[in-house]
């Protein structure tokens, strides 16, 4: 490189990109964001914030693109915040659910979304009972897909807005000490805060009793080298888990597992991993309450907690659609061949 | 991918167009133009687009007040969502827009550091009409390089520069680069 001309520095002969997030048509899981991704999502979540809060609450960013949300599983918070931020970027969006669709009539998932594909929806927001079907769909559809909550896998936005709560209520996530508490082994938002929190820096820790707490964290296989959590703590002991945490987060206990056989009762559970005031006196006096939605008040987490002074559960539902509009906005979807 | 993202450029040669005498010098004349076509700077907003236009709103707004003695309020811009050119572009870390005043019947300065293509203009117009209607809507800019593809004039312009389409005009500013400089970047 030759330089000619007064120049100050020799790296002003460059170009600077003005920053952006990486090209992405998808949004699967978290395991594929990097750290600086995931950092912007959360700037551009800033914004969209403000963009909410304005007495004119459209832009223009997604005029002309449709949305269809597709979902097998009963859901209001997610859908609703979708469909809300959607609309918010000036997209139009259909909601589809299983029920009342030809999903009723046997249709597979495949040609429900291939219907949608042909009628020209540019992102498909999927939830389905089975783990991969978002990742199906993705590997098979022209369309971008973002995964809603796809059986014990992942759910990424959920996780993007958990990230994005925390990160407003510290100074950063690195160092921050998030005790993970409840349902572990059948829990598709807490696989993905796993990713999410290891890549941000943050120490976790997971309690659960161990017929809840996925086999391979369990014993010698934690230490398996082709676990990428290593670093995650794994404790059985409510009392130990909180100890010096900032964040606690509580899972919903989903009822069914009980019939299962994974717990002896409903009333042992809540008794031993239940989220009571007592217990969050373990925990640093700054601690915040999380929970994904929806709760059962009782269960895994005491009412006074719940909605006490710790408590930013209704902070994560208004969270919700400013990082789901982020996530809208910085898909690129494949380019389109007209012929 | 698909993606034909102009990611980074590299160029080897530059010329300075606008020293940091010069730089100082027009955005002083700038600043007196403003004062005296509006008579004053009585209703003037000072709005600039994220992130070039900024710093300059900021000193076209000390120099009104060192002349007049009040300074306009500065506001600040980001055009992300008002985009016409976003489908096949990787998408920007934005900016938090903030205007400090109503902008209801007031005088609005839009300021950038470059006008180029004039699309960035016609985005800062439909964004700043979600914050009300202005009186009336002026724009200022340090460099004009022409190539416009929108029926978009400035109102003030610092310095007027013929360039080619593989050029690229830099702004540089102390607040951010270290340096006060207008370069033009190219590879001939």
């Amino acid at each position: 490189m030759t330089q000619i001309g007064e120049v100050a520095e020799p790296n002003v002969l460059k170009s600077i990109p003005s920053p952006h997030l990486p090209a992405r048509r998808h949004c699967l899981d978290l395991d594929d964001y990097s750290r600086q991704e995931i950092e912007a999502v959360l700037q551009n979540a800033t914004v969209m914030k403000d963009v909410m809060h304005r007495e004119i609450r459209k832009v223009p960013a997604l005029r002309g693109k449709s949305i269809v949300t597709l979902f097998y599983e009963p859901s209001t918070r997610t859908r609703v915040s979708f469909e809300q931020a959607g609309k918010i970027l000036s997209a139009d969006v259909i909601n589809v659910s299983s029920s009342g669709s030809s999903a009723e009539k046997g249709e597979s998932l495949y040609n429900t979304a291939l219907t949608l594909q042909s009628m020209e929806a540019d992102i498909i927001i999927v939830r389905h009972p089975d783990s991969g079907a978002p990742n199906f769909l993705a590997r098979h559809l022209n369309a971008s897909i973002i995964n809603a909550g796809d059986g014990s896998h992942a759910h990424p936005t959920q996780a993007l807005v958990d990230l994005y709560t925390m990160a407003s209520h510290a100074d950063r996530l690195e160092g921050l000490r998030v005790a993970i508490v409840g349902d572990i082994q059948h829990s598709r938002v807490a696989r993905s805060n796993l990713w999410g929190l290891t890549k941000m820096g943050a120490s976790v820790v997971l309690c659960a009793p161990p017929t809840l707490m996925p086999i391979d964290f369990l014993g010698g296989h934690h230490s398996r080298s082709n676990n990428p959590f290593t670093s995650v703590e794994i404790e059985t002991s409510i009392e130990r888990a909180l100890e010096g945490a900032d964040v606690v987060m509580a899972l919903r206990l989903q009822k069914e597992r009980q019939d299962a056989g994974n717990l002896p009762s409903l009333r042992e559970y809540s008794r031993l991993y239940g989220l009571t005031p007592k217990l969050l006196e373990k925990a640093r006096t700054s601690v915040i309450v999380m929970h994904p939605g929806p709760m059962n008040e009782g269960v895994e987490i005491d009412p006074a907690v719940a909605h006490g002074p710790m408590s930013v559960i209704e902070e994560q539902v208004a969270n919700g659609v400013a990082v789901r509009m982020a996530v809208l906005y910085g898909l690129v979807p494949a380019t389109r061949h007209r012929d | 991918m698909e993606q034909s993202d102009k990611i980074q450029d590299v160029y080897s040669q530059s010329r300075s167009i606008l020293s940091a005498e010069g730089m100082r010098r027009t955005l002083t004349r700038i600043a007196h133009e403003i004062l005296e076509r509006n008579r004053g700077a009585g209703e003037i907003v000072l709005i600039g687009i994220h992130t070039g236009g900024l710093p300059i709103a900021r000193r076209l707004s000390a120099l009104i007040q060192s002349f007049e003695g009040a300074p306009p309020p500065v506001g600040s811009l980001d055009i992300s969502l008002h985009r016409d050119d976003l489908a096949d572009r990787n998408r920007p870390l934005m900016h938090p827009t903030e205007i400090p005043v109503s902008i209801e019947g007031r005088l609005v300065i839009l300021v950038d550091d470059v006008l180029y293509t004039g699309r960035t203009i016609r985005a800062a117009m439909d964004a700043l009409n979600d914050f009300g209607r202005p009186r009336h809507v002026q724009l200022a800019v340090l460099v004009d390089r022409g190539h416009r593809e929108l029926p978009i004039k400035a109102d003030y312009v610092g310095k007027n520069v013929p360039t080619a389409l593989d050029e690229e005009v830099r702004v540089c500013v102390a607040e951010i680069d270290g340096i006060d400089e207008a370069l033009l970047l190219s590879n001939r």
